[in-house]
């Protein structure tokens, strides 16, 4: 286990070295970010899943406690809708990332690509292209976006965090050239009403809602497909994904692809919901949708993690966030709640097998004593 | 072919890449100086380079931490967020004791550096968790703190004694302060990094950690003392924005951190480790400070830099690839002669 997880590695004698030669890649197997080298037991895994699913609830059942009593208003229908309004574009863009890491990948750009979105819709509509278009037009350009991080990755062969931190900041450096410091109003009311009223009947924004949907569909593509389980197969070890005849570099470029299309999607929900089209929405948004993925217990190491666990932690992370600002905490501030979470969301499951390997240690020299 | 003859050849291959990395970067750098000079001749007046290198100033800095930390084969997001808060910590300081010694600033800020950095640091290696995930969750707590802090508050110059403020804008023979300490930290740094065995150590880790390890380099203790200097470099440059800025709000240095790691990746450190110098850090940040003013200079909008900065980006990460591609071939190349011979 411990081979995994560490940059460093500790050698326990007599476990075979998996560490095969990577596909040209720069990093070896040991890699944290994109590490993908077996070495677990099924038992083990499905046992810590478990257990961090279990967390979740009790983070989820403290949340709406904790929310529930500081203000009554927190359970209102009202308070749902602002909850959907601040998470909605974030639980969007985690649902594909959370593929990706389960692949061992990861993609910075998310939220330069939501900006990116938001300028080109404020734009063309600026210059009276009708908005179904627009739209149209927006969503290619996701596709193309997430295409290109997904050719530098898979085809390039460069590593994912490097490349998609450069194209964070050309993409938002595109929204930037195309829009300038303006800012595009006056959207047609029959869009805007994307962030004033909720889905007809119900207090779900469309963001919310649309993640609902989407959320269901990943689910069984991730949990019941065999695309789904070769997602876990890629993260775990990708040679040996490769040479069980899963197409490793094709599915990863088609997830980026996803990637972009979804972030693109949510940069036009954004720009309705907000009214307005500037270069720098959702900036930094990044970091609140990788929290919320590692959060729902996705390894960044890749192959484990199931999509109940984030959709957890879109409640969690959403519920503390509309929480503290009824208790007029200021949206800065709450970062420290939200840079803790990460923290613990990693370090509790690492810590229980640190602990694990520390016990085994210890059994091992025990009986030499004696 | 002797194996000795293999072995010397491919060692001046490598050096012959090494060095020309950081020749290249610096022929770039002057290009670019030279290019928008005959656009704009004003850009060559001494005022004009002056402003260019104190506006580098501070990021260099900041690269050479993060060059340590990078060539360990892990990273460090929270810089940006510790130099805002030792910046208005300092700044506090000032405000509060208008009599506070001036030098004490600059220690007060690397020691709230040397205590994230120490976070930082102790739960990488103790809970063994991969720092991206760890320094983005302190980026996060960091910059949080700092809001609670700073509380809506800004220090202004007037609070700020004026011989503090002069290190941002004097000069020795020409060169500004701040330049020469950031240029003296590279050159020790820079020179530790080839010298002393513990540094060396952190190429080692880069390389190859388990090889690290087995070959007897304190793995875990290399890579907390990596994060503390990496921290305490970014406190003290904290100190340095001040002088440089005079006026800090709770956004000082927000988003830094992914310029330092553009500057230090186009310097030629390998994002995966194991490999550059700071020297070429150093140059990397000089280059983006150089084109960010460059275009303001050319009269190109300035909306421009981030996305020149992201392409070259990039740029950098795949020439790198190319590079490691060709030194492959080049190795498969001889090892087959050698087969053969």
């Amino acid at each position: 286990m411990s081979r995994r997880e560490l940059g460093e590695v500790e050698p326990v004698a007599g476990e075979p070295q998996l560490a095969l030669p990577d596909d040209g890649k720069l990093q070896p197997v040991t890699d944290p970010v994109t590490a993908g080298t077996g070495g677990t037991t099924t038992g083990w895994r499905w046992q810590s899943l478990g257990r961090w699913e279990v967390a979740l609830i009790g983070f989820v059942l403290a949340t709406v406690l904790y929310g529930s009593s500081e203000s009554h208003y927190f359970l209102s229908g009202a308070n749902f809708f602002d909850f959907g309004l601040n998470i909605g574009p974030i639980a969007l863009m985690a649902l594909p990332l959370t593929f990706i890491v389960i692949t061992g990948e990861i993609d910075l750009s998310v939220a330069s690509t939501l900006g990116l979105a938001c300028s080109l819709l404020g734009y063309l509509f600026e210059h009276g292209w009708p908005m179904l278009l627009a739209i149209a037009v927006v969503l290619l350009m996701g596709v193309v976006t997430g295409t290109f991080n997904g050719i530098l990755v898979t085809r390039l062969g460069l590593p994912s965090l490097a490349v998609t931190i450069g194209t964070l900041t050309l993409y938002r450096g595109i929204a930037e050239i195309i829009l300038g410091s303006n800012s595009v109003t006056g959207f047609p009311t029959s869009y805007d009403t994307v962030g004033t009223s909720p889905i007809p009947h119900t207090e779900f924004t469309w963001t919310l809602g649309i993640f609902v949907v989407l959320a269901v569909i990943f689910a069984v593509v991730l949990h019941m497909t065999p695309l789904g389980r070769s997602l876990y197969a890629i993260g775990l070890n990708k040679e040996t994904a490769f040479f069980s005849g899963i197409r490793v570099k094709r599915i990863k470029l088609l997830l980026y692809t996803l990637s972009g299309f979804i972030c693109a999607g949510a940069g036009i929900l954004w720009t309705f919901q907000y009214a307005s089209a500037r270069y720098d929405a959702g900036t930094g948004l990044e970091l609140d949708v990788v929290t919320v993925v590692l959060f729902g217990g996705i390894s960044i190491f890749g192959g484990k993690g199931t999509l109940a666990g984030v959709i957890m932690a879109v409640c969690v992370i959403g519920g503390i966030q509309s929480a503290l600002t009824l208790i007029n905490v200021s949206a800065q501030a709450q970062e420290v709640v939200t840079g803790v979470l990460l923290i613990i969301s990693v370090v509790l499951p690492n810590s229980g097998a640190t602990l694990g390997q520390l016990r085994a240690r210890r059994a091992r020299t025990a009986p030499s004593r004696s | 072919m002797t194996l000795s003859t293999f072995g010397s050849r491919s060692g001046r291959f490598v050096k012959a890449i090494f060095g020309a990395r950081e020749g290249g970067i610096l022929m770039v750098v002057l290009a670019v100086f030279g290019v928008t000079t005959l656009y704009n001749h004003s850009f060559a007046d001494p005022l004009s380079v002056q402003q260019l290198l104190v506006g580098a100033s501070v990021m260099i800095i900041l690269a050479v931490g993060e060059t340590l930390v990078v060539i360990t084969r892990n990273v460090d997001l929270s810089i940006g967020s510790v130099l805002g808060l030792s910046a208005y910590v300092v700044g506090d300081l000032f405000a509060h004791n208008p009599h506070f010694p001036v030098l004490l600033g600059f220690v007060a800020g690397t020691v709230v550096g040397f205590v994230c950095g120490v976070v930082n640091g102790a739960i990488v290696v103790i809970a063994r968790v991969p720092s991206l995930v760890v320094t983005l969750g302190t980026l996060y707590a960091i910059r949080g703190m700092d809001a609670i802090v700073v509380n809506g508050l800004q220090i202004n110059p007037s609070s700020i004694p004026s011989s503090f403020i002069g290190i941002g804008y004097e000069t020795v023979i020409g060169i500004p302060w701040i330049f020469i300490i950031a240029a003296a930290l590279v050159l020790i740094v820079g020179y530790a990094m080839r010298t002393f065995r513990p540094a060396r150590d952190l190429y080692a880790i880069g390389s190859d950690p388990q090889a690290a390890l087995l070959a007897g380099v304190p793995v875990r203790r290399r890579v907390f003392f990596t994060f503390v200097i990496s921290g305490a470099i970014a406190g003290f440059a904290g100190s340095l924005w001040l002088a440089e800025f005079a006026t800090v709000s709770s956004v000082a240095g927000l988003g830094y951190e992914l310029l330092v790691i553009a500057a230090v990746v186009v310097g030629g450190v390998a994002i995966f480790g194991g490999s550059g110098t700071v020297l070429g850090a150093a140059l990397g940040a000089i280059l983006l400070n150089t084109i960010n003013q460059a275009l303001v200079a050319a009269r190109i909008s300035a909306f421009w830099d981030e996305a020149l900065a992201g392409a070259l980006l990039i740029a950098a990460i795949a020439f790198d690839r190319y590079l490691f591609l060709r030194r492959e071939r080049a190795l498969r190349l001889r090892m087959a002669a050698r087969v053969t011979a």
